[in-house]
C-alpha cells in the first residue's frame, strides 16, 4: 500500500494495513438552525515513515479532519455523521472515550500552529513535558525532569538543562515550536499530525524546523500528516499529497507528479497563481471567486463557480474521487482526481 | 476615472481653523507648494537618509530612568522613485513596519531625514505636514481588525474626506465612494454593508479603496497578502498592479514573502536588524545576491518544485536573531554568518557597492554591506 485509493480493499488488521485509514469521512457542525458541512467524505491513508501533505486553504476541511483523527473535535457543535478511521488496523472512533484517551499523546500526537498560545505561560516547559511522562508512564516528578531535558537536548535547544526551567515567553519561536515538537515526540507515537507547524515561524526558521522534523520522523519512522496551505513546505517534505477544497478531497497524487502534471483544475490553479522566486513572471493566474460557504456548498462539483472548465454536467453532478490513467489506460499509482474532465486537465 | 484624477490648484483653498500649531505662515505655504508640485516618472519622490528610530527601555515606575533601548531602526537610508515599486524584506523584528511607521509620520525618528519631494517631512507641522499625510497613504496587513467592525464600508472609505474635505465635496462623496469601490473590484451597491459581510480578500480590497480615496501618490503596503488565502492573494496582487499603472502610484511594498517581493517590486532592500543589508533592482537581488544573509535568507525559501529542491543549494542559518536592545558589534549578522572574520566584529560593514565589483558592468555591482560580498546564485538548480 504506497497508494492513497478511495476504496482500499486490504484494510484490516493484517501487516499491509496503512498506519493510518480515513474512510469516507463526514463531520458538520450545527449551530442553531445552520448546519455547516465541514468534511464531506475524505478518505486517506498514511504509513508508517511516509508523510503526506493535506493542502487546502482556510475552510477546506484540512484540520477538522486532523481533530477527527485526534478524538479532539468540539463536540457539540462538532459532530462525525459518518465513516470510519482506522489506525493499526483498529477502528478508532467505535473505541471508548477512555481507550481513545490512551491512544493520545502516546501513539498519535499533534503538532499545532500557534506554540505560544498552545503551552501554558504559568507553567515551565519542563512541567509541561514531563508531564508526558507522569500521566502516560506514571513517572515521578525528578524521572519526568530528566526525561525532559533529554527531549529538549534531542530537539537541539542549547543549554537544556538550564532551560528546562524556563517559561514559554522566554524562548523565541523557532525554539517554542522545537518545544511542541518535543512534546509530540515524548512517547515516541507512531503517527504525528503537523497541523501548519511553520506558518508563524520566519522563513529561515522554518527551514531548521521542517528539517528537524524530517529527521526525527526517518530516525523513529513515524508516520507524518502534515497539514498546510504552502505549496513551497509542501514540496520540500511530503512523499504524498491530497489536495482538498470544500470537505473533499479533490485530487491526491505523488509529489512530483502533482506539481508536474496537476489532474485537477483547482489545483493547476493554485500552482499558476503562485509566484515565482526564480524568475520575474508577467501578471499572476488569479483563480477567480471566494472559496464556497460551507453552509450552502454549490451543487455539483463545489468548485464549478471558480472553474473556467465547468460545463453543465459540473453544476449537477458531484464528480467522485477515481484513479487517474495515463496515455496508455494504466493506472497511475497513487493518483486520482475528482474532476469529470481530469483527462482535459491532464492533458491540456 | 476622470472623477479620480487630482484636483488641482487648492492649494490655499480652506484653511483649516482647527489647527492650533503656530508656524511662520509664509514658510508653510512654501512648504505646502513644494509637495503638491509634480514629479518626473523615475525621479525620486521620497529621499530616506540615515533614519533611526530607538525605543527607550526604563525601569522604574516613579522614576523612571533609562536602561537602554531597542534599536529598531539603526540608519537606514534609501530612495523611492515616482511610479516604481520598492519591496522591502526582512524577518519579524527587522525593523521593516518601523520604517513604514516613521514614512507615514506616525512615529518620530530618533534622527535622520525623510525627503518628500525635496522636503523634510519629519521637521514639518500643521497644514503642510496634512499636505504629506494626503500624499501617502497606507494599507495596513490585517484586514480583520484594520476596519472598524461598526461601520459600513461608505463610512470606512470616505472617513478620509472628513479630514481632508478639499479632496471631495460633501455631496458628492457618495457617488465617490461607489467609484472606489469599482476600482478595487467591489459592487458600489455594497457600500451600506459592513465588514462582517465580506470575506478576506474582499476586506483587503475596501482597506485599499481607503487607501486610494485621497488620491496620494505613494502607498505603503505592509503585509497586504500574507493574511489571505493562496487562491485570493493573486487577485489582489493583480489589482495592485491595475492600480498603479491606472494611478501611477508608487509603492513601498512590505512584505515576508519573498517571491511575492520579487513578483511585483522593481527594486529590494532586505533589512536584518535595523539596518539594510544589502539593495538593488530584482534581478541584482535576486539573481546576484553578494550579502551572505541575502544569500541564507533566499536558500530557505521553500521553492513549489520538488524537482527544484534537490538541486538547490540550502544554507541553514544556525540560531535566532539577536535582539534589538543588545545588537552585536560590527556587522550585525556576524553571529549567524558562515564568513564571519575577526573584521567583521570590529568594522560596521557600509552599505556601498563592494570594492571587487566597483565600476564593473556585472549585476554584482549593487550596494551590499557586507565585508566579504561576493556574488552566489542560489534561486537556480546547480
Amino acid at each position: 500500500m504506497t497508494s492513497l485509493e478511495t476504496a482500499p480493499a486490504n484494510a484490516g488488521p493484517d501487516g499491509t494495513a496503512p498506519l493510518l485509514e480515513v474512510r469516507d469521512l463526514h463531520v458538520e457542525f450545527k449551530v442553531r438552525d445552520s448546519v455547516t458541512k465541514a468534511v464531506n467524505g475524505v478518505n486517506y491513508s498514511v504509513n508508517a515513515g511516509e508523510t503526506l501533505a493535506v493542502l487546502g486553504e482556510s475552510g477546506s476541511g484540512k484540520s477538522v479532519t486532523a481533530q477527527a483523527i485526534m478524538g479532539i473535535l468540539d463536540s457539540p457543535p462538532g459532530r462525525i455523521t459518518k465513516g470510519q478511521i482506522f489506525f493499526q488496523g483498529q477502528d478508532i472512533l467505535s473505541l471508548p472515550e477512555n481507550e481513545r484517551r490512551k491512544l493520545r499523546g502516546a501513539r498519535m500526537a499533534m503538532i499545532f500552529q500557534d506554540a505560544l498560545s498552545s503551552l501554558n505561560p504559568v507553567l515551565s516547559v519542563g512541567f509541561q513535558l514531563g508531564e508526558m511522562f507522569r500521566a502516560h508512564q506514571g513517572l515521578t516528578r525528578k524521572e519526568a525532569k530528566a526525561k525532559a531535558i533529554e527531549l529538549m537536548d534531542r530537539v537541539r535547544i542549547p543549554a537544556a538543562r538550564q532551560r528546562v526551567n524556563d517559561y514559554p515567553h522566554q524562548f523565541s519561536g523557532g525554539m517554542r515550536q522545537r518545544i511542541m515538537i518535543a512534546m509530540a515526540l515524548a512517547l515516541e507515537p507512531d503517527l504525528i499530525i503537523a497541523d501548519e507547524p511553520t506558518t508563524a515561524l520566519d522563513v529561515t526558521v522554518q527551514a531548521q524546523v521542517m528539517d528537524l522534523l524530517a529527521e526525527l520522523q526517518r530516525e523513529y519512522n513515524m508516520g507524518l500528516i502534515l497539514i498546510t496551505h504552502d505549496l513551497g513546505v509542501v514540496a520540500d517534505v511530503a512523499d504524498k499529497i491530497a489536495v482538498m477544497y470544500a470537505g473533499r478531497i479533490v485530487e491526491t497524487a505523488p509529489v512530483h507528479e502533482l506539481y508536474k502534471r496537476p489532474a485537477h483544475p483547482y489545483t493547476r490553479g493554485l500552482l499558476d497563481s503562485i509566484p515565482r522566486l526564480d524568475q520575474k513572471g508577467q501578471e499572476l493566474y488569479a483563480i477567480k471567486g471566494l472559496p464556497p460557504n460551507l453552509q450552502q456548498i454549490p451543487p455539483g462539483c463545489a468548485f464549478n463557480p471558480r472553474c473556467a472548465q465547468a460545463r453543465d454536467i459540473c453544476r449537477t453532478d458531484v464528480p467522485a474521487l477515481v484513479p487517474v490513467t495515463g496515455e496508455d489506460g494504466t493506472e497511475l499509482p497513487g493518483r486520482a482526481s475528482a474532476c469529470h474532465f481530469w483527462k482535459e486537465t491532464l492533458r491540456g | 476615472m476622470a472623477e479620480l484624477s487630482k484636483d488641482s490648484g487648492h492649494t490655499d483653498a480652506m484653511p483649516n481653523v482647527s489647527e492650533v500649531e503656530v508656524v511662520d505662515a509664509s514658510s508653510e505655504t512654501e512648504a505646502v507648494a513644494a509637495v503638491e508640485a509634480p514629479v518626473q516618472r523615475g525621479e525620486p519622490i521620497l529621499q530616506v537618509r540615515d533614519l533611526v528610530k530607538h525605543f527607550p527601555l526604563t525601569r522604574g515606575i516613579l522614576f523612571k530612568r533609562q536602561i537602554g533601548a531597542v534599536r529598531a531602526v539603526d540608519g537606514v537610508s534609501f530612495d523611492l522613485h515616482q511610479g516604481e515599486t520598492l519591496g522591502i524584506v526582512g524577518e519579524s523584528g527587522c525593523g521593516k513596519s518601523t520604517v513604514a511607521k516613521l514614512l507615514m509620520n506616525l512615529e518620530r525618528p530618533t534622527a535622520g531625514q525623510i525627503f518628500y519631494k525635496g522636503q523634510d517631512i519629519t521637521r514639518l507641522s500643521g497644514r503642510a505636514l496634512k499636505a504629506v499625510r494626503r500624499n501617502i497613504q497606507m494599507v495596513f496587513q490585517d484586514p480583520y481588525t484594520s476596519l472598524n467592525p461598526r461601520m459600513t464600508v461608505g463610512d470606512i472609505i470616505g472617513e478620509p474626506f472628513d479630514i481632508h474635505p478639499e479632496a471631495a465635496p460633501k455631496g458628492d462623496r457618495r457617488k465617490r465612494v461607489q467609484e472606489l469601490l469599482d476600482v478595487v473590484g467591489l459592487n458600489p451597491e455594497y457600500i451600506n454593508r459592513y465588514p462582517h459581510q465580506f470575506s478576506g480578500g474582499q476586506r483587503q480590497r475596501i482597506g485599499i479603496a481607503r487607501g486610494l480615496a485621497l488620491n496620494p501618490e505613494i502607498i505603503i503596503c505592509d503585509e497586504p497578502v500574507s493574511a489571505l488565502d493562496v487562491s485570493v492573494q493573486a487577485q489582489v496582487i493583480n489589482l495592485m498592479e491595475r492600480l498603479q499603472d491606472e494611478f501611477n502610484l508608487s509603492y513601498i511594498f512590505i512584505a515576508h514573502d519573498l517571491s511575492i517581493v520579487r513578483h511585483i517590486s522593481d527594486r529590494v532592500g532586505v533589512m536584518y536588524l535595523g539596518r539594510i543589508a544589502e539593495i538593488g533592482t530584482d534581478e541584482q537581488i535576486y539573481e546576484h545576491p553578494t550579502h551572505p544573509y541575502t544569500q541564507a535568507l533566499l536558500s530557505a525559501v521553500p521553492v513549489p518544485d520538488p524537482e527544484a529542491r534537490e538541486h538547490r543549494e540550502r544554507i541553514i542559518l544556525t540560531g535566532d536573531v539577536p535582539s534589538p536592545a543588545n545588537p552585536p558589534s560590527g556587522c550585525r549578522f556576524r553571529t549567524r554568518c558562515w564568513k564571519a572574520q575577526d573584521k567583521c566584529a570590529q568594522e560596521v560593514p557600509l552599505l556601498a557597492v563592494p570594492e571587487r565589483f566597483k565600476g564593473t558592468d556585472s549585476p554584482a555591482a549593487h550596494e551590499s554591506a557586507c565585508h566579504f560580498a561576493e556574488e552566489k546564485d542560489v534561486v537556480h538548480a546547480a
